[in-house]
């Protein structure tokens, strides 16, 4: 379903993807896991057709997303890892926003958008604006808003981020509940090395921009002889502490905070 | 179609939730109206060119339109940054529909500041020469509204922080609002400031706008329009073509 031939990414002179190759097969729940800044985020955008990458080759379910971008675009749904959402609009707005523009018939529509709001426990806000929601809510509504539309492939960007228990748990219940009813492929990247080794079928560990292991959880524990996914992962990347500059979008939220406080 | 419409209506939606901008976007255009508009009136009445006030009613309004719908355009800056312009980027709609809707939401907006400097005109004292060509007027405003939202998202597009921001609204929209003849006649002008103000497009905004409501267009209702309408289409193919390059 995904097919990712000698990806590279360059930002000048930063290699931030290098010489990436894998494959996720049809209904396969797979998980990429890195420390902070290995270039997880950076191969989800060029899967997505918000970056271009620098060479190599990226199939989606058969299509170029850098060529055919709107074909390929059909394709996919995705939880982002940084916020999406519309602050100015009320929950119910963004969820509708989102319905119209992944061409979710009408019919099904409020229905659908009233059983998610309820089940990440959201309905009795739903006309409240966004900007007014707490960090934790606003990924709940990100999440729902995900589940909207029941696409082929699934990317979810670090969607625990932040989440309590309960909202993480219901996530992966309905994650994987798609994944088998729906034959849904998912691409995860997460921090929590539990969830992944609860719910992917393959796992491939990227650090420093490529990929140093890949196959099952029960793989990758023999290979490096750790009892745990979490010490599996701590060899294969070391244990120094990874940093992430501040970007732009850093900056401007704090500017943002300074002349709104609205916001 | 429906993507479309939903952006349009998001772009109406904020606008008419944010009463404090509403009221702060026309303070600027009121002090020109007012203060230029009796302060110059003397001046100009002496010069032998009539009632100042008649004549910079349609430059204000112009002005109003040129920077509500710039600013809607380049407001997709707190869209990339605040995350929600990648929400419509990845969404299964051919990019020229999303920013067609964006484009038409901030030129509606512009629109409806501009029918309501026009109101404070006409209660100011503005009075249009033939009430008949009301409805043409507003299809000039809705030109010019669309001609600058265009240019806006093309801009939009490419920024990426704050300081652009200031480089445009200093370099560009600023030069285009007192390059357009809004302030002043097109007649006798110095040669060099004679030719600037022909490759500034609200020129021929103003001037259409001018022919419409007093009748006094310099260059012709014809020509202005026909200039308005084409260039209207190139900043639109302009904003269409960076709007679908972007890179998050």
């Amino acid at each position: 379903m995904i097919q990712v031939h000698n990806l590279v990414k360059k930002f000048g002179d930063f290699t931030a993807v290098n010489n990436i190759s894998f494959t996720v097969e049809a209904g396969e729940i797979f998980a990429f896991l890195g420390p902070n800044g290995a270039g997880k985020t950076t191969t989800i955008k060029m899967l997505t057709t918000l970056l271009h990458p620098t060479s190599g080759k990226i199939e989606l379910d058969g299509l170029d997303p850098t060529i055919h971008q709107y074909q390929a675009r059909r394709t996919f749904g995705i939880v982002f890892q940084d916020p999406s959402l519309d602050s100015e609009q009320t929950a119910y707005e963004n969820m509708e926003l989102h319905a119209v523009l992944y061409k979710v018939s009408r019919k099904v529509r409020a229905e659908r958008i009233e059983q998610l709001l309820k089940r990440f426990e959201l309905w009795e806000r739903r006309d409240d604006y966004v900007k007014t929601f707490s960090g934790g809510m606003k990924r709940r509504l990100e999440i729902a808003r995900g589940f909207l539309h029941t696409p082929k492939i699934l990317f979810l960007d670090e969607p625990t981020l932040g989440l309590d228990p309960q909202t993480r748990n219901q996530l992966w219940t309905h994650v994987k509940h798609l994944n088998e009813t729906q034959k849904t492929t998912v691409f995860l990247t997460t921090h929590y090395m539990d969830e992944a080794d609860r719910v992917a079928h393959r796992i491939a560990i990227i650090d420093h921009g490529g990929i140093v292991a890949q196959g099952t959880s029960q793989q990758l524990k023999q290979q490096t002889g750790s009892e745990s996914l979490e010490q599996a992962f701590l060899a294969l990347t070391g244990s120094s502490i990874r940093d992430e500059s501040a970007t732009s979008a850093d900056q401007m939220r704090q500017v943002a905070k300074m002349w709104s406080p609205r916001r | 179609m429906s993507a479309i419409y939903i952006l349009w209506l998001r772009e109406l939606k904020r606008y008419v939730r944010s009463r404090a901008q509403i009221v702060a976007s026309l303070g600027q255009p009121l002090l020109y109206l007012l203060v230029l508009g009796f302060g110059l009136g003397p001046v100009f009445q002496k010069a032998g060119n009539g009632s100042y006030l008649q004549f910079v009613a349609p430059g204000v309004i112009s002005m109003t339109i040129l920077f509500s719908a710039t600013f809607s355009g380049i407001a997709m800056l707190w869209d990339r940054q605040f995350g929600f312009l990648k929400e419509t980027l990845v969404a299964p709609v051919p990019r020229i529909e999303v920013m067609i809707g964006r484009t038409l939401g901030g030129a509606t907006v512009a629109l409806i500041q501009g029918t309501l400097i026009l109101i404070a005109c006409l209660l100011a004292g503005f009075r249009p020469a033939h009430l008949s060509l009301f409805p043409l007027a507003f299809l000039m405003m809705g030109l010019i509204a669309i001609v600058f939202a265009a240019l806006g998202t093309a801009f939009g597009s490419i920024l990426q922080d704050m300081q652009g921001f200031q480089l445009i609204m200093n370099f560009m929209v600023l030069p285009i609002f007192f390059l357009s003849g809004a302030l002043f006649p097109l007649a006798n002008l110095p040669r060099p400031l004679a030719i600037i103000t022909r490759l500034d497009p609200l020129t021929y905004g103003v001037d259409a706008l001018r022919g419409v409501l007093i009748n006094a267009s310099h260059f012709g209702f014809a020509l202005d329009t026909s200039l308005l309408c084409a260039i209207a289409m190139a900043f639109l193919a302009l904003g269409g073509y960076l709007f679908s390059r972007i890179q998050l």
